[in-house]
């Protein structure tokens, strides 16, 4: 082993300041992220009319908005479901698997609502992986109340009443998850950076992904 | 998956529970939301209710682009077709028609509903027979001030004590979001038949295709049993 090596293991043992960079994100994982963004951005805005009639009362064209909103939610999974298959969605596959994955520290945090800090830290933290678990699941349920409300011929009017109400609780639900990610974000901004650029330096990662850090260190350090 | 969970210090998978708990809550919420939406409203208050989910609340629904911006005192209600005195009121001169109250739910096709809604206005009913129907006389058509939207309803439909035309709702004039200055208010029907910015009633000889039954809604669209089209 060569003296700068060991300088390097010895700097990720402190977590000092190793600026080298490691992948967090590949390319299908931040377009995928990204257009998933927009998606999500274009149903809020036409919500707004559908849902507060003081904005309905500005813009108008209701029936016309609604088929906006529809459509927008119909196409919404397909960039997501093109990204996680075939062999240019493998990592996004991966991290998918690991939104599900939780041990015991992470569990125990969960518990503690938010409130037990002692967490090993996987490539996303507790939260991280809860809000993924959350939005991801929230589409099924989106879509299915919102093809109730649109084809509601086909169903009871108790369910079509039911599903407006699903729908909006849970619409109001993914809002302030949304607005609290898009905080946690703008306040931590290299993790932001690396939605934009893929990398994190191996301090970031050292600092809040270090079980990651140490899966992805070992197999270079095999090479 | 669940053998995973008994092995100490290992990982739990819990992406698919938290997944099926989701759909599951979602799927209750859909059966039996009607009946716990009141509850979430009233339990919210009335301050943020308005603002917050409960789905007991108002969606403004307008077909064109703009709202019809009628002052009270240029109003007009035009009765007209087969009747023996057609008529033009002023809101003075309906007002001062023997009133009706309702409190009623307001029930959007789409699920929606809105509880107990107060309502104020005359009783379609007495407006015909204040015009006098004449003998060929079988439906009853609507036209709005938008410019678009129609209605109508048979004449029997129109004489039931529960249509009347509204020029009160929610404790107050009716505003222009909801119809105002004077709407349709048919209670035992889906809200579609309620329609906003009346301008003109007329009696003809049988019910044609309002804007929404031209869309594929029901014309009989009584509360509960109209699903599909029937025409």
């Amino acid at each position: 082993m060569h003296g700068s090596e060991v300088r390097m293991r010895q700097q990720f043992e402190t977590g000092d300041n190793d600026q080298r960079k490691i992948l967090r994100f590949d390319g299908v994982e931040r377009l995928a992220h990204w257009v998933n963004a927009a998606f999500f951005t274009a149903l809020i805005l036409t919500a707004l009319p559908l849902y507060f009639g003081q904005v309905e009362a500005l813009v108008g064209r209701r029936a016309l908005i609604a088929e906006i909103h529809t459509w927008t939610g119909i196409i919404l999974p397909v960039p997501l479901l093109i990204s996680m298959s075939g062999s240019w969605g493998k990592r996004f596959r991966a991290d998918l698997g690991r939104f599900g994955l939780w041990n015991r520290s992470e569990l125990k945090w969960l518990r503690s609502i938010g409130r037990d800090l002692f967490v090993q830290s996987d490539k996303f933290n507790p939260g991280q992986k809860l809000n993924a678990l959350f939005i991801g699941s929230s589409i099924v349920v989106m879509f299915g109340t919102g093809f109730i409300l649109r084809w509601f011929n086909f169903f009871p009017l108790d369910w079509r009443t039911g599903a407006t109400f699903v729908h909006d609780v849970l619409a109001f639900a993914i809002v302030v998850a949304i607005l609290g990610h898009i905080f946690f974000a703008l306040t931590h901004r290299e993790a932001l950076r690396s939605i934009f650029t893929g990398y994190v330096s191996r301090s970031w990662a050292a600092q809040h992904a270090r079980r990651w850090l140490a899966e992805e260190t070992h197999g270079s350090i095999e090479d | 998956m669940p053998q995973d969970e008994g092995t100490p210090g290992q990982t739990v998978r819990i992406g698919r529970r938290v997944f099926l708990g989701m759909a599951g809550l979602g799927a209750l919420g859909v059966l039996f939301g009607s009946r716990v939406q009141g509850a979430v409203g009233s339990a919210i208050g009335t301050g943020l209710g308005g603002l917050l989910p409960g789905g007991d609340r108002f969606r403004i629904y307008s077909i064109t682009g703009t709202f019809p911006s009628i002052s009270p005192d240029a109003y007009r209600l035009s009765v007209s077709g087969l009747v023996e005195r057609p008529m033009t009121l002023t809101l003075d001169q309906l007002m001062a028609l023997p009133s009706a109250k309702l409190v009623k739910d307001f029930q959007c096709v789409t699920g929606w509903r809105v509880p107990e809604v107060h309502w104020e206005g005359v009783r379609l009913g007495d407006i015909l027979d204040l015009a006098g129907v004449t003998g060929k006389a079988a439906a009853v058509e609507f036209d709005s001030y938008d410019g678009v939207d129609t209605e109508s309803l048979t004449l029997s439909q129109a004489h039931l004590s529960d249509v009347i035309v509204a020029y009160r709702m929610l404790g107050g004039p009716i505003s222009v979001s909801h119809g105002g200055p004077v709407r349709l208010y048919v209670a035992p029907m889906y809200g579609y038949k309620s329609l906003k910015w009346l301008s003109e009633i007329r009696v003809v000889e049988k019910p044609t295709l309002g804007f929404w039954e031209v869309n594929g809604y029901p014309v009989d669209a009584w509360i509960g049993s109209a699903n599909a089209p029937t025409i």
